[in-house]
């Protein structure tokens, strides 16, 4: 075999990104013969593959949104195990995104490529934690691919959420946050910070929140907000899919405060944009910070900018002298988008 | 500064007044004078620093950043003090809580490549990439070359980049100590260097950051600006460039910030407002009164504002219950309420000031106005444009409104006057105590010995019973109001006995309005409100028909988000879940077709041209007067019809509209 150039092992395609001598597609947004999913999120994990090769968790998640026959077989990969498939071996490795997350580790002969899919290198007490892989081309998002986009500790920001429920006990605090994995990332660090009341739950994310759970991760007393007398979600703290904080839904709180954990809570007009009145800045994804030490600390000399703010992301790469190139892979985005769709359908009945 | 950071923060995003008030006065409770005081100043908008600029803001963060990185972030943002707060390089010190330490890096199976043994010398990192603890194992080079960037000097040292601080620009330009100021700025900071890279200077207090605005010189403001932004976190630092560009733009009026005050001490706001005008930053003596730890702060200002009367809208069965006799019945002018207040300094120098109803302090929109009022006493009145003896409409008056510098052409063709109807005080002597009727027999006198032509008495309307009154309402310029009646809005009712009492009180003063105007609309898009209504559609913009290129269409002609019932609203807002055709985000665009669509009834008190409107047509106090659900959309009102209700309504302008465009756009 020929010396391969990186963009002949993985490429990006229609369908997804491409790795015609593994003959299969990573995170593809159409239906593959074969699949290796990074996490569970929808824009990465659709249902209808042949087969899908992830992590036991993420197959997990799959089961739980997309039923029993969410794809033909499915095998699972513990996170640094190597698998064989064609011409190249593979890995997966914690990417710090949600439980069960991972960066896959593509290697030919000696080229070796990281696809990180989403991954984040804070703290956060529901997942593994993010391992650097050193790789020769390093394929990053840029969610947060701004300057502007730097996180903070998203411990404070949970203070600051317990400080308003503490200064509005009659009214209930509402949390928009996504359904799988930042739910539960701030329900755990509600915890942390001491608070041990029951939280409360939007229908929506029952299931998932439960899974995490049973995995072993405290989340302290649950319970559904479905069925709960007005008053008595007075000075309590419900879990909500964001969509879900600005419908019809809100009117069984009384006085609602608006809240939602999210990256883009960062900028003040996203906020307000929404209605939003306490934002907090949790995120899931690498801030600005995060995104350009990991880039540096993979030792990669080219880096695949996809989703999100690429053209910062690879105008710094390339003043810091690293080969950069935009990926134009279409179909992801936040987990959001697709989470607004169905939660806002549900509520406007 | 943190602390009250978080406070502007907090109100940046909170709609609900009540819940605003919460914040502030829990603010207040808090934290300790003189910081609480310079919250205050700066929430009253009773500061301004002449020498901090936004230009300033803009040289600082270029001197920072890569522009290409910058200008992305602008774009993205769209707020400059926001950009710059959130993308001002950090020094080091509030990094978020990372992942420790990246796990062992996992050998490659092949050499490293070239490329990457280059990359390391002579980079350039940028700053907030050098002061990011970078893992242990990583590559080597790249840690070395983070270390370079955080010893080696640069270029950019000397702007404090690369962990170097600023060290002796506060020294240099001590603020002037406070009486009673805890905190001088200049404690210690000057003769302690810090080393660079060392990085926990403390914050600085707000009561620091605006005594050194305020004094310091144009030529350190830049190393102050920075050092600061140095050290505050990014709250902090967005709250520093809101004061410095002076626009918190947050929604909050210096009205609300006193009330919050007052519910420190269990006050009315209208004591505070009383003795406000004698006040200063940072109000040391307003919030030992408010706590009970001092006297009530006296108002030795010789104009002082005092809080107005306002009157209560009446209704047909209100009338039931009044006696004729009781009241007098004035003309309801359409200008705006205002307080002309004169009186004495200590040296015996005349202070005239005029103040909004709020208390807004107007003085300097009006030089005309000034000379006139030349006998101390304040005048409760209304400020109207009087042109060859004759009142001008209200769109005329809003030429001469909200301006800080007047043009001699301006004063010449917007001729200011004031329609006088009531006497609070005269010389020395406060009346507000006096029966109605009484002060107004001394204005009588007071406005003769002004004799003045900008200064005249709203007259009386004779009447001897309500129907009389009702005949005159329905008919001013036959019953005394002549040529005036077309600045007339409606009828005035005060009791004859009523003392003259702050704020609204029950059945002294009420104002019997013209009926509005009324026109059928087309509901053509719908927003979702703020607070308690947050998931209901209840902004509607609404539109009459006109004949365009396409054929007949609907043009969008106003908004409105009141004025319907709880119920309707419920309607309106399931109609609008019904029947969307297009969602932008918080808006809705729904169905209005000639056979197809919700009519709404609105009503509105008058009509102005607006070029910044499409239909070049914008309502006065727009409001949703009845669902209109039997009538087809196809029936409802047309542009034309507005049209010929401005005509009808506007008094022509004495120059060309290119002429008052220009006037406008300044």
């Amino acid at each position: 075999m020929i010396d391969m150039r990186p963009q002949d092992i993985l490429t990006p395609v229609p369908a997804g990104l491409c790795c015609k001598v593994g003959g299969f597609h990573i995170d593809p947004v159409r239906p593959v013969e074969r699949a290796l999913i990074t996490h569970g999120h929808s824009d990465h994990a659709r249902a209808g593959h042949g087969a899908v090769l992830a992590t036991q968790e993420t197959l997990d998640i799959m089961r739980l949104r997309y039923g029993e026959n969410f794809a033909g077989a499915t095998q699972a990969v513990r996170y640094g195990e190597t698998i064989k498939l064609g011409d190249v071996s593979v890995s997966f490795h914690p990417a710090g995104h949600v439980l069960g997350s991972a960066q896959i580790k593509v290697s030919c002969k000696d080229t070796c490529i990281v696809a990180s899919g989403d991954y984040k290198d804070a703290r956060d007490p529901t997942c593994a934690p993010f391992e650097l892989v050193q790789c020769d081309v390093f394929i990053t998002e840029a969610t947060f691919g701004l300057p502007v986009f730097r996180h903070g500790d998203a411990a404070a920001e949970v203070k600051k959420l317990l400080a308003s429920v503490a200064l509005f006990p009659e009214r209930a605090h509402l949390v928009g946050a996504y359904s799988l994995g930042k739910a539960q990332r701030v329900i755990a660090l509600i915890r942390e910070a001491g608070y041990d009341a029951p939280i409360y739950l939007h229908g929506a994310m029952e299931k998932i929140t439960h899974y995490y759970g049973a995995k072993g991760i405290p989340l302290g007393e649950l319970r559904p907000v479905k069925g709960r007398k007005k008053a008595e979600l007075a000075g309590t703290i419900t879990l909500a899919p964001p969509s879900a904080t600005s419908d019809l839904w809100t009117r069984r709180f009384p006085d609602p405060v608006t809240a939602f954990a999210s990256g883009w809570m960062r900028v003040r007009a996203r906020a307000r944009q929404r209605g939003v009145e306490l934002p907090l800045v949790i995120s899931d994804h690498a801030d600005w910070d995060g995104l350009t030490a990991t880039i540096a600390a993979t030792g990669a000399g080219e880096v695949w900018v996809t989703h999100g703010q690429e053209d910062a992301l690879v105008h710094w790469c390339r003043s810091q002298g690293l080969a950069a190139r935009p990926l134009d892979l279409v179909g992801y985005g936040d987990e959001e988008e697709s989470e607004v769709v169905g939660a806002a359908e549900d509520a406007d009945t | 500064m943190n602390r009250f950071a978080e406070l502007l923060d907090r109100l940046a995003y909170e709609p609900g007044r009540n819940n605003k008030l919460r914040l502030i006065t829990s603010y207040f409770r808090e934290v300790e004078d003189p910081d609480r005081g310079y919250a205050l100043a700066a929430l009253t908008g009773a500061l301004s620093f002449k020498h901090a600029k936004p230009a300033l803001i803009r040289d600082l963060i270029a001197a920072r950043t890569d522009p290409v990185l910058f200008a992305l972030s602008y774009d993205y943002v769209g707020d400059l003090s926001e950009t710059v707060a959130l993308m001002w390089p950090k020094s080091g010190a509030h990094n978020q809580q990372r992942v420790s330490e990246y796990p062992p890096p996992q050998p490659s199976q092949r050499e490293r490549s070239s490329s990457r043994s280059t990359r390391g010398e002579g980079t350039e990192l940028r700053p907030e990439f050098a002061s990011r603890t970078i893992s242990s194992t990583g590559s080597t080079n790249i840690r070395e070359a983070a270390i370079t960037a955080l010893s080696v000097p640069s270029p950019l040292v000397e702007e404090g980049q690369g962990g170097g601080y600023y060290t002796g620009g506060l020294s240099e330009a001590p603020p002037p100590g406070e009486p009673g100021n805890p905190t001088s700025p200049a404690s210690g900071r000057g003769e302690n260097p810090l080393a660079p890279g060392h990085n926990n200077p403390p914050p600085p207090t707000l009561t620091e950051v605006v005594t050194t605005l305020r004094t310091l010189g144009k030529t350190d403001m830049p190393r102050q600006l920075a050092r600061w932004l140095d050290e505050l976190d990014e709250t902090g630092r967005w709250a520093l460039l809101k004061l410095v560009t002076g626009a918190l733009r947050i929604g909050i009026s210096a009205r609300l910030a006193k009330t919050a005050a007052a519910a420190l001490g269990d006050k009315d706001p209208h004591e505070i407002e009383l003795i406000w005008p004698g006040l200063s930053p940072p109000y040391l003596d307003l919030f030992a009164w408010l706590e009970g730890r001092g006297p009530k702060p006296e108002n030795r200002d010789p104009a002082p504002f005092r809080p107005v009367m306002l009157a209560h809208a009446v209704e047909d069965e209100d009338f039931a219950a009044m006696d004729a006799a009781d009241y007098i019945a004035e003309w309801k002018w359409d200008g705006i309420r205002v307080q002309a207040v004169s009186g004495r300094d200590p040296q015996g120098h005349m202070v005239t000031r005029l103040y909004s109803r709020s208390g807004e302090d107007i003085t300097g929109s009006f030089p005309d106005l000034l000379p006139s009022l030349h006998l101390p006493g304040a005048i409760d009145g209304e400020l109207l444009v009087v042109r060859g003896g004759r009142v001008q409409s209200f769109n005329v008056l809003q030429q001469r409104l909200n301006r800080k510098t007047v043009s001699p052409k301006l004063l010449k063709e917007y001729p200011i006057h004031l329609r006088a109807y009531d006497l609070l005080g005269d010389e020395e002597n406060d009346l507000r105590e006096l029966p109605f009727a009484e002060r107004r027999e001394r204005l009588e006198g007071f406005v003769t010995r002004l004799d003045d032509v900008r200064i005249d008495l709203s007259p009386t309307i004779p009447f001897a019973s309500w129907d009389e009154l009702k005949a005159a309402r329905a008919n001013p310029a036959a019953a005394g109001a002549g040529e005036d009646a077309e600045a007339v809005e409606g009828v005035m009712l005060k009791r004859r006995d009523a003392p003259y009492l702050p704020g609204r009180p029950k059945g002294q003063w009420w104002k019997w309005k013209h009926d509005p105007h009324i026109i059928d609309a087309v509901l053509m898009y719908a927003q979702r409100g703020h607070g308690k209504r947050s998931s209901y559609y209840s902004d509607y913009t609404f539109g009459v028909w006109t004949s365009g290129d396409g054929g007949e269409q609907l043009v969008p002609i106003g908004k409105a988000y009141f004025g319907f019932t709880d119920e309707e609203l419920l309607q309106i807002d399931r109609f609008v879940r019904r029947n969307t055709i297009e969602k932008f985000g918080p808006v809705r665009e729904v169905v209005h077709e000639p056979n197809q669509g919700l009519v709404l009834e609105v009503a509105f008190e008058g009509l102005q041209r607006s070029p910044r409107h499409k239909s070049g047509i914008a309502m006065r106090f727009p409001r949703i007067n009845r669902l209109r659900w039997d009538k087809p959309p196809g029936e409802a009102d047309r542009l034309e019809t507005l049209e010929k209700m401005l005509k009808a309504e506007n008094a022509p302008a004495p120059q060309s509209h290119a002429e008052r465009s220009h006037i406008k756009s300044r």
